[in-house]
């Protein structure tokens, strides 16, 4: 199946000359793609970020694990080492995370909770079509912090990955695996000619099919990646994650998402309308969270504090 | 040898396929199923070369999964006909797949729809369809008794008819079959029909039919 052309918008696509693990993603190909082996001159457009303007031109990109494509044109790399042995690049890149929505993901027994912040919405602009938790597969989440399109392309290739991994060896992905993937994919960036790496962190969250187990993982835009039992991300990270360490507990169920608004409502302003949650069990999958129930939860929270508080002033009093 | 059987009913429709898995003179498995279930309201109904046709199915499914995480709503019965069959085509001149497909789904909006796709990349709407040398016997069959306000029982019992004149009058017939339905509730298998089963002799006896 090398180089059949015109799928439509992102199919995939099993090539004959390459591994199963390699993937080939068509988009819109009027003419005949020949995708030939691989060679260290050979032109491919890699403008993997942006469509061209002609739809009739030839638009292929090979996900190839561990191979770093090379551009006639763009061989200079972007991102390379600081003397002090920095990658000012990744460094910058992060500064964009730091800059992004707060997100948390706090994972249960039972449960696992992501949160973003929903910054104000503009009048006019229709809050359903700005959806910033994504669903990878049915048992698979994912919020980030950063650039949001930068975080189109990843979700978009990580839904492909997920598929295809159905595909090739008839089970769904593990968290684990496709947070290898997504890290896999931001590192590749960082050591390849003429792109920049992306700019987003991001929180994958999903029970595992087999083991059943809930999990949690963050990467960032150097690549690397690690599980987590709770984590945030993006603006005022830092002060969510002393929260988080401080009140973590094992929970489950309405704990969990409890826990999950709580971080969050530390750096963002109280109230529905500016918390998005999604909340992933076992059984019923991801279920995003109507603005009504949340205000329930922090209606929950706030009262619990109004009582801490209480109990505090009185037992301050009778010392 | 393989035979596969479409039927619309009003707001419902009806796939039946047999269940042999034939490899020249030696049958492999008497309950091999061929109607995959794409999403939760469609059926795929495929018959021909068998590597090619779980190959082709698979990747239909896929790629129908593949669009339902991207864009949160599934894709119609209409488009994923015309996807399946632009993938035929596309295949076609340089490594055609040698699969027949009966493709039949709900849509809110529309019903229920069916429709023939065959190895060469046609693609027909119908009320009634089939594939393989079973089609011959079916095709009339079903010419003189379907009617298109047909119930679900009644729609069932047209393919029981056309599944009990190829046991009867083709050569090499497939004795078992499975009917599916796919109507606003899903796509859900409706029955097996079973003359002959290879599972040990002191199981439980199989529906018959």
């Amino acid at each position: 199946m090398t180089g059949t052309p015109s799928s439509p918008t992102g199919v995939f696509k099993r090539s004959k000359d390459t591994p199963s693990s390699f993937l080939l993603l068509l988009y819109q190909e009027r003419k005949e793609a020949v995708l030939k082996p691989r060679g260290p001159t050979r032109p491919i457009s890699f403008s993997s970020h942006e469509r061209t303007k002609n739809p009739n031109q030839k638009l292929s990109i090979v996900l190839a694990g561990g191979d770093c494509v090379r551009m006639a044109r763009y061989d200079r790399a972007i991102t390379v080492f600081s003397p002090d042995g920095h990658l000012f690049q990744v460094e910058y890149a992060l500064e964009a995370v730091r800059k992004g929505n707060a997100a948390v993901g706090v994972r249960g027994t039972d449960t696992v909770v992501l949160g973003v912040e929903k910054k104000s919405t503009p009048k006019l602009q229709d809050s359903r079509s700005v959806r910033k938790i994504a669903k990878l597969d049915d048992h698979i989440a994912l919020a980030c912090a950063g650039l949001k399109a930068d975080a189109r392309v990843l979700i978009n290739r990580a839904r492909v990955e997920c598929q295809s991994h159905r595909l090739t060896v008839e089970d769904a992905v593990t968290v684990e695996y496709i947070t290898r993937y997504i890290a896999g994919l931001q590192q590749k960036y960082t050591q390849s000619g003429g792109v920049r790496p992306f700019g987003l962190s991001t929180l994958i969250v999903g029970f595992d099919p087999h083991t059943e187990k809930p999990a949690l993982y963050q990467t960032d835009p150097s690549g690397t990646f690690s599980a987590w039992k709770a984590n945030a991300t993006g603006r005022n990270s830092n002060s969510m994650r002393e929260f988080l360490e401080k009140n973590y507990k094992e929970t489950s169920g309405k704990e969990t998402i409890k826990l999950a608004i709580r971080a969050l409502l530390e750096v963002v302003e109280s109230g529905g309308k500016n918390i998005e949650i999604a909340v992933m069990t076992q059984k019923d999958g991801l279920r995003e969270l109507e603005e009504a129930e949340i205000d329930e939860y922090v209606a929950e929270i706030e009262a619990e504090k109004a009582a801490a508080e209480a109990a505090k002033k009185g037992a301050a009093k009778e010392t | 040898m393989e035979c596969v059987i479409g039927v619309v009913g009003r707001d419902f429709a009806v796939v039946a396929a047999d269940t042999s898995a034939v490899q020249s003179i030696l049958v492999h498995k008497t309950d091999e199923d061929k109607v995959m279930v794409l999403d939760s309201h469609k059926l795929m109904g495929a018959s021909g070369e068998p590597g090619d046709r779980v190959q082709f199915t698979e990747y239909i499914q896929k790629n129908l999964h593949l669009y339902q995480f991207r864009n949160t709503i599934p894709l119609s019965t209409a488009a994923t006909a015309n996807f399946t069959r632009g993938e035929l085509a596309t295949a076609l001149r340089k490594n055609p797949y040698m699969v027949n497909v009966i493709l039949a789904g709900y849509d809110n909006d529309v019903g229920a729809s069916l429709y023939y796709i065959d190895y060469i990349a046609t693609l027909h709407k119908i009320e009634k369809g089939a594939f393989g040398y079973g089609s011959y016997f079916c095709l009339s069959l079903m010419d003189k008794l379907y009617r298109p306000d047909m119930t679900k029982e009644e729609a069932v019992d047209l393919v029981d008819k056309c599944i009990k004149e190829i046991r009867l009058r083709l050569v090499v017939a497939p004795q078992n079959f499975v009917i599916k339905i796919v109507d606003k509730d899903g796509a859900k298998e409706y029955a097996r029909r079973e003359y002959i089963s290879d599972s040990p002799p002191d199981a439980a006896p199989v529906s018959e039919a």
